[in-house]
C-alpha cells in the first residue's frame, strides 16, 4: 500500500512516499531522522498485519516541506542521500522533491 | 552619474534614486490595482526629494513582482539579484539575506564579494509570507501596523496547527471561541510564520552576519520570533524596505 | 439543531439527514453505527444488518467533542432508536477520538474507501474525497481495500474552505456555486493562482474590471478543478472513478473535472457525504461480528 504523507500547495508537490508492503518495521529510519518527522505505528489498513509501519507524524504531514528543509539544502541534493533513504534496506520510503 | 531603482512588489511600489553612490531620493507607493501608475508616482516622489527630473536618470532598473509592468523604457534585474547588491553597498559584512514582503519570502546566500552563492523561495502561498499575518491581523481585529506589539505581550506559547493562512483563520477563530487571549493567539501566528522562514533560511545556511529586509521587518513581534528561532542577531538595514530598489539602482550604474 | 453563530452566512450548506422507510431496525440482528467527525461536517450513520438505515449530515461547530453525540442523536430522531440499540460504534475523521461512545477508531482513509464500495459498488477503484478542509485521492480493490492513498490537509485550495472563501466573496449561497459558474458561454481563463488568499485577490480584481459572478466562478472552478487534476495525478486514476465528499455537489467541479480526466464517474444515490461514516459503520459491524464469533 503506497502511504503519501504530506501536501500540494501553490510552491509545489511535498510528498513522502511509504510503501506499507515493504516496510518492516525496523525503525531505522525514525533513528536517523533529524527533524523527529517519522513514525511507527499500528498498520491502520491492514488489519492482519504483523508488523508495524512508518508514517510520517500528522504535525509534520502538514509542514513537511519545512520539516523536511535541513536535509534538503537549496545547493542540491538527491533523494538516495537523505537519511531516512539511505537507511531503508527494503527501500519502502522515498520523497517527491 | 544618476540612477533608479524601481522595486515592483506585491504590495508596494518603492523607488531609490542614486548619484554616485549616494541614495539622493525615496518614493514608497501602494501598488495597488495599477503597478505602472504606482511605479510613476513613487518615482515623482524620489525625484521630487533629490530636486531632480526625469531627464536627469540616465538609467532605470526595475525588481519584483511587477517589474514588467512599468511602461516607461527601463532594464530588469532579479530580486534575488537585487536584493544582493543592495545588502552589499549598506552591510557588506552580510553573508544571509532573509527578505519577507507581502507575496514571497526569500533567504539569499552571498560571499565576501557580495556574489549569489545561493538562494531558497517561498512563493505562490499565503503561509509563507507577509499576507499571512495581514490575514490574521484581519481576522483579529488587530490593525497591522500594532500586531507586533501585541503579539511581545503574550505570556505563553501556544501551538498553531494550521499551515495554511484560510485553515488558521478559522483555528483563530475557534481560539477566540475558546477564550484565548489575543496576545497569545497574535504571538502564535508570528511564531509560525518565523518557524516557516526559517526553515527556508536552514535550506541555505543560517551564516552571520544576517539580515532581515522587506515589509515584514517592521513587524516587531516577527522580528523577535525570527530572532529566537535562528538564535542570532539580525541586522535590519534603516532603508529595510529599500534594499532591493537600492540594489536594482547600483546595477543600473555599474551596467 | 445546530445553532447558526454568524448568521445568514453564504457559506452555509444544507444540513440533512434520513431515514430508510423501509428498513425495520428492531427486525435487525446487528445495528452497527458510523460517526465522521471533519472539521467543517460531521456526518452519523447506522446500519442495520449492513443496510443503509439512517444518517445526518451537520456542521461540526466550534464545540467539536459534543458533534459526534449531536449528529447521533440528529441521525436517531424519530426512528424510536437510541443510542444503546447500537451493539457497535466507529468513529473516523479529524475529531475521531472524540466520539466517547465509539469502540474503535479507524483512519477516515480506510473508512472513505470501505464506504465508497459500498455506495458505488465493488467496480471502484479510485476515488476523490473533497472535504471540508481536506482532499484525499485513495485506491482500492474490489473489496473497498486501500491499496495507495494521498491526503492534503494544509492547503485550502481544493477544499470546501477554500469554496466557502469565494462563495463569501461573491455572496452566492455555496449550494449554488457549482451550477453558477456553469453558465458562462465561453469558458475563462482560470485564475493563475492556486492559493486560495491570492486567488481571491484576483478575484477582487477581476470583479472591478465588470466580470460577471458566473465567469469568476467558472474561472476559479476551473483552477480548483484542474489543481485536483495534478494531485490525482501522483497516484494515477483508475476506472471505475468516484468522487464523494461535500464537493460532489458542486457541478462546476465535478463537471470540468471529469472533463479534463476525460472519464465518466461513477455515480450513486445516495449523500456523497457520508462516504466515510457508512466506511466506519461497515467496519463497526464487522468487528463487532468478529468479537461474537471469537466469544
Amino acid at each position: 500500500m503506497q502511504a503519501n504523507y504530506g501536501y500540494k500547495d501553490g510552491s509545489g508537490d511535498f510528498f513522502i512516499v511509504i510503501d506499507t508492503e515493504r516496510c518492516n518495521g525496523c525503525g531505522d529510519c525514525v533513528e536517523v531522522c533529524p527533524a523527529d518527522v517519522l513514525e511507527l505505528v499500528e498498520d491502520e489498513f491492514d488489519f492482519e498485519a504483523e508488523t508495524p509501519v512508518i508514517a510520517v507524524k500528522a504535525e509534520h504531514a502538514k509542514k513537511i516541506k519545512y520539516s523536511c528543509a535541513p536535509c534538503k539544502p537549496a545547493a542540491g541534493y538527491t533523494t538516495a542521500e537523505l537519511p531516512c533513504v539511505k537507511a531503508c534496506e527494503p527501500c519502502a520510503i522515498d520523497h517527491s522533491w | 552619474m544618476i540612477t533608479a531603482g524601481v522595486d515592483c512588489g506585491a504590495k508596494n511600489v518603492k523607488v531609490v534614486i542614486l548619484k554616485d553612490g549616494e541614495i539622493i531620493g525615496k518614493g514608497i507607493k501602494l501598488a495597488g490595482m495599477n503597478t505602472n501608475a504606482a511605479a510613476e508616482e513613487a518615482f515623482q516622489q524620489a525625484l521630487a526629494q533629490a530636486g531632480l527630473t526625469r531627464d536627469d536618470v540616465a538609467k532605470v532598473t526595475t525588481t519584483g513582482a511587477g517589474k514588467n509592468e512599468p511602461t516607461f523604457e527601463h532594464e530588469i534585474v532579479t530580486e534575488v539579484g537585487a536584493d544582493a547588491r543592495g545588502i552589499h553597498a549598506l552591510h557588506p559584512e552580510v553573508r544571509t539575506i532573509i527578505d519577507v514582503g507581502a507575496e514571497e519570502g526569500r533567504a539569499i546566500k552571498v560571499n565576501e564579494a557580495g556574489k549569489v552563492v545561493d538562494f531558497a523561495i517561498n512563493e505562490k502561498c499565503a503561509a509563507g509570507a507577509g499576507a499571512f499575518t495581514e490575514a490574521m491581523a484581519r481576522a483579529l481585529e488587530i490593525p497591522l501596523e500594532e500586531f507586533g506589539a501585541v503579539a511581545l505581550q503574550s505570556s505563553q506559547s501556544i501551538p498553531m496547527n494550521a499551515q495554511c493562512a484560510v485553515f488558521a483563520e478559522s483555528e483563530v477563530i475557534s481560539l477566540l471561541h475558546r477564550k484565548t487571549p489575543k496576545t497569545d493567539i497574535a504571538r502564535a501566528i508570528h511564531d509560525a510564520i518565523s518557524d516557516r522562514i526559517t526553515s527556508m533560511v536552514r535550506r541555505v545556511g543560517i551564516e552571520e552576519r544576517i539580515s532581515l529586509i522587506g515589509g515584514m521587518a517592521k513587524n516587531i513581534g516577527f522580528v523577535a520570533s525570527l530572532k529566537n528561532d535562528l538564535k542570532t542577531e539580525v541586522i535590519i538595514p534603516d532603508d529595510y524596505q529599500y534594499v532591493g530598489a537600492i540594489g536594482a539602482a547600483w546595477m543600473a550604474a555599474e551596467e | 439543531m445546530a445553532q447558526d453563530e454568524k448568521g445568514a452566512g453564504y457559506w452555509r450548506w444544507t444540513e440533512s439527514r434520513w431515514t430508510s422507510p423501509d428498513l425495520n431496525p428492531k427486525n435487525g440482528e446487528v445495528n452497527s453505527a458510523g460517526v465522521d467527525v471533519g472539521s467543517v461536517s460531521t456526518q452519523a450513520v447506522v446500519m442495520v444488518d449492513g443496510e443503509l438505515y439512517c444518517y445526518s449530515n451537520m456542521r461540526t461547530g466550534s464545540d467539536s467533542p459534543r458533534s459526534a453525540e449531536n449528529a447521533m442523536n440528529w441521525a436517531l430522531e424519530d426512528t424510536g432508536l437510541t443510542l444503546d440499540d447500537i451493539h457497535a460504534t466507529v468513529g473516523t475523521g479529524y475529531g475521531r477520538v472524540n466520539v466517547p461512545f465509539a469502540t474503535k477508531a479507524i483512519t477516515e482513509i480506510a473508512c472513505h474507501a470501505r464506504g465508497a464500495n459500498f455506495m458505488y459498488g465493488p467496480t471502484v477503484r479510485s476515488i476523490l474525497d473533497m472535504g471540508g478542509q481536506d482532499c484525499k485521492a485513495i485506491h482500492c480493490d474490489e473489496r473497498g481495500k486501500v491499496k495507495a492513498f494521498l491526503m492534503n490537509d494544509k492547503c485550502a485550495a481544493g477544499t470546501g474552505r477554500g469554496m466557502e472563501v469565494f462563495a463569501d466573496l461573491l455572496g452566492v449561497h455555496i449550494n449554488e456555486v457549482g451550477e453558477m459558474s456553469l453558465q458562462v458561454d465561453e469558458e475563462p481563463p482560470p485564475v493563475s493562482s492556486t492559493c486560495v488568499v491570492f486567488a481571491k485577490s484576483e478575484a477582487a480584481a477581476l470583479l472591478r474590471e465588470g466580470w460577471p459572478k458566473e465567469r469568476v466562478l467558472a474561472s476559479y472552478c476551473s483552477a480548483m478543478a484542474h489543481r485536483v487534476v495534478t494531485l490525482l495525478e501522483r497516484i494515477g486514476v483508475e476506472e471505475e472513478f468516484a468522487i464523494t465528499g461535500g464537493i460532489a455537489k458542486n457541478a462546476g467541479v465535478v463537471k470540468r473535472l471529469a472533463e479534463e480526466l476525460n472519464i465518466e464517474l461513477a455515480k450513486t444515490d445516495m449523500d456523497t457525504q457520508i462516504a466515510g461514516a457508512l466506511g466506519a459503520a461497515l467496519f463497526a459491524r464487522a468487528l463487532y461480528e468478529k468479537k461474537m464469533k471469537s466469544g
